[in-house]
């Protein structure tokens, strides 16, 4: 089979490096060869961070590079944008629709762009916005973005619900155990 | 059993199944995890040292004195290492002594790029470089085995995308092998001229032969391709770029030892070969190897040595077609790290800030106070040049450019190699004002303890430096605490202290506001009613707040509660309650 490529990006502290550790570990259980690359450091400090996940029967580079990813799993609007050019054409796009401000528009040097999803379903991607942190709100908590976004990301996988969450449980502290289940069933059945 | 592991952990692992007991190193991305990996496992002893030139005596110590040990940094970690790195290239080890080296091209989170490959030539010390987390694996186990088979050091050469990356690895056991008898040996050991003349002939004779041991060695591979048109010599993480890009095409020489390199095996493999390429990062380490064996070879000529490689450019550069991406024709404001809600340090740069000084900075999260709207920082070189270069500046100035400029240091930072800086600032007594930035953590590179924080790196209570006594003890009369998120009394103390006409230190304590011990108050209340729309509020950058409609909102999701905003707005419109 073909290498396939996944980003999972956002905004640093969003929980973007648990949906890669829990999406890596599953692939691996089902029997691929997996690559997943994070960037550590500077970019935790609300930067825009970045997460390549990439599987196969052989994967040889960590990253991913421009018009390479079958799909792209977004936990903030803009940084959906920021990365289109890294789609392959007909590639995905999954987003949460939630709008977080950068320090550049925070500080009025720069405006949000208006209308990102007309522009993006605009090009050559299959787009899937939706609004995660509502539901992961009702799921009990704003932090349980990255497990509804994974269980909407799951709708594509031939995996059963029980493998994911089978990786969920070896993902998370047992404490959130329930309260992450019942976010990604809201991102996968929503 | 197969896992996934990212390559630092897997540098751990290795460590751990090949017996290392001994591991002294200083955090620094992207080299941080091995470290913090291997202390979790109980057999091995693990500590944060003070700096990386500590970390590797104390390393070359526990090999002295028998026992399997590692020490690891990140490039500019090596700089400050070097000095002992050189000479213990003369001296060899005891038992087996890795030195773990973390290069960061394309400056993920670092002030230089520099290409840690040079210091192996330069030392004379064998350097091993991974591909993978397996590779680092197999490597640290193997490198133990150098180590003790030629009698040196042996570093072990890791970067950003090999550190960060997990890929799958097979794990094995702990083998602890016999520990050494320490003998003294004047002759090995002691370095003064007499010995190190007789050393010095050694080394060039180790090289040899470890030039000799490169020729056979499994790791220097070759890989057959079906095109001989070109021959790709590679090593690291481009030797993963090269085959997603081309698979089997060109034949490839995969370079697991960085240093000696073959002379042979690389002459032989050009002889296969129409055209021969050496893709690298950063320097032409590699590519000026083969043209001193008076090869025709290509490489900077082709690739950048700025900067990162990827698969894409060595597909292109090589030739072959990819494909594009659509970028959105809009243009999308950057998204750059920032200080976080709360911070200790954005209030105490504010302040700086309104005192128009000039500031030195130096490295760790403050550096983020260089940024707009604060841009209150004028320097950043190394851990510590705040510090000594703030006494060249106030020395070579008069009385009023001491008056108006300052350092900041971290807490780690000071440390490290901050302290010397102070001591020279005593010793020879310039009106210089430190502020030392007191967080009572290693923030950067993600909440390290260190020797002012009372927590060792198992996470177990310790000796916890005392920095006021520390600042006395080096002959500072003038020492000063404050609590950054108290302006108006930092202020006054700043003023004060910059105007004694001797040496002083402000100590800004208050733990980072992301430590899970420390509690928050809860966010701040907004009152769109008393607020005029005067932005007062914006000028300390803070992410939690925003205008909407001319009125400032705070972002209940971010904001803390530290009322660093409220003692800014003249129309009490933030408050706590």
């Amino acid at each position: 089979m073909e290498t396939k490529n996944m980003m999972i990006v956002g905004v640093g502290g969003q929980g973007t490096l648990l949906a890669s550790k829990l999406l890596g570990r599953l692939l691996l259980t089902k029997g691929f060869d997996v690559k997943v690359s994070e960037v550590h450091g500077m970019s935790q400090r609300g930067g825009s961070v970045v997460t390549y996940v990439r599987w196969g029967e052989k994967v040889f580079s960590p990253i991913i590079d421009k018009g390479q990813a079958d799909c792209i799993l977004s936990f903030e609007l803009l940084e959906a944008a920021r990365y289109t050019e890294f789609l392959k054409p007909g590639g995905r796009i999954i987003v949460n629709s939630q709008q977080i401000n950068p320090m550049p528009v925070i500080a009025g040097a720069a405006a949000y762009p208006e209308n990102l999803v007309e522009k993006m379903s605009a090009l050559d991607a299959e787009v899937d916005a939706f609004d995660a942190l509502t539901l992961a709100e009702e799921a009990g908590s704003s932090k349980a973005v990255n497990l509804v976004l994974m269980g909407r990301l799951s709708r594509h996988f031939d995996f059963t619900k029980e493998e994911w969450m089978d990786a969920i449980e070896h993902s998370v502290p047992p404490k959130f155990l329930e309260m992450n289940k019942k976010a990604f069933e809201s991102g996968r059945n929503d | 059993m197969k896992t996934l592991m990212l390559g630092n952990e897997a540098v751990a692992r290795g460590l751990y199944e090949a017996g290392c007991s001994f591991v002294s190193s200083y955090p620094g991305t992207p080299s941080t995890e091995i470290t913090e990996c291997v202390a979790k496992y109980e057999e091995v002893y693990a500590e944060w040292a003070p700096n990386e030139k500590v970390a590797l005596e104390s390393a070359f110590g526990a090999s002295l004195r028998g026992v399997r040990s590692f020490c690891a940094m990140k490039h500019v970690g090596l700089n400050v290492a070097a000095d002992p790195l050189f000479t213990i290239s003369y001296t060899g080890v005891n038992a087996g002594l890795i030195i773990g080296v973390a290069d960061d091209a394309g400056m993920h989170s670092s002030q230089n790029e520099q290409d840690s490959r040079h210091y192996a030539r330069a030392a004379k010390i064998p350097m091993l470089e991974p591909s993978d987390s397996a590779e680092a694996l197999a490597f640290a186990k193997l490198a133990y085995e150098l180590s003790e088979q030629f009698d040196t050091a042996v570093l072990m050469k890791m970067c950003t995308r090999v550190s960060h990356s997990q890929s799958v690895v097979e794990t094995g056991e702990r083998t602890l092998p016999e520990p050494k008898k320490y003998e003294k040996n004047p002759a090995k050991y002691i370095m003064m001229p007499a010995y190190a003349k007789k050393k010095h002939p050694m080394v060039e004779e180790r090289t040899r032969a470890l030039t000799a041991w490169a020729e056979t060695a499994e790791i220097n591979r070759i890989e057959d391709g079906s095109d001989q048109s070109v021959g790709i010599i590679t090593s690291s993480t481009c030797y993963q770029y090269v085959k997603e890009a081309y698979g089997d095409t060109y034949p490839v020489l995969k370079l697991g030892m960085i240093w000696p390199l073959p002379e042979q095996k690389i002459r032989d493999f050009a002889k296969t070969v129409a055209k021969l390429v050496v893709v690298e990062e950063l320097d032409g380490f590699i590519e000026n190897h083969c043209r001193n064996l008076g090869l025709s070879v290509s490489g900077k000529d082709m690739f950048t040595e700025i900067g990162e490689l990827a698969q894409n450019m060595v597909k292109e550069k090589l030739g072959g077609a990819v494909q594009a991406g659509e970028p959105l024709s809009e243009e999308i404001p950057a998204r750059p790290p920032v200080m976080c809600a709360g911070c200790p340090h954005r209030s105490l740069f504010y302040v700086l800030k309104k005192l128009n000084l000039t500031v030195l900075g130096d490295i760790g999260c403050y550096t983020l106070g260089a940024v707009a709207p604060l841009n209150a920082i004028d320097t950043t070189i190394c851990m510590g040049a705040s510090v000594s270069g703030l006494h060249g500046f106030v020395k070579s100035g008069d009385e009023e450019s001491a008056g108006k400029t300052v350092a900041v240091i971290g807490d780690s930072t000071f440390i490290h190699s901050g302290v010397t800086g102070l001591i020279n600032i005593a010793y020879n007594e310039s009106d210089s004002t430190v502020i030392i930035l007191d967080n009572s953590i290693t923030g950067m590179t993600g909440h390290q303890q260190n020797p002012t924080t009372g927590y060792n790196l198992k996470g177990d209570p310790c000796t916890k430096i005392d920095l006021e006594s520390l600042c006395h003890a080096v002959g500072i009369k003038r020492v000063k605490v404050v609590d950054p998120y108290d302006m108006e009394t930092c202020q006054a103390v700043i003023k004060e202290e910059l105007a004694a006409k001797e040496p002083s230190v402000i100590i800004s304590r208050r733990p980072c506001a992301l430590l899970k011990y420390v509690k928050h108050p809860g966010p701040i209340c907004s009152d769109p009613e008393k607020c005029k729309g005067c932005k007062a509020c914006m000028n300390i950058g803070c992410p939690a707040i925003s205008m909407v409609d001319g009125k400032a909102v705070i972002d209940e999701t971010l904001c803390v509660g530290c009322g660093v905003c409220g003692q800014l707005c003249k129309f009490g419109a933030l408050s706590t309650e």
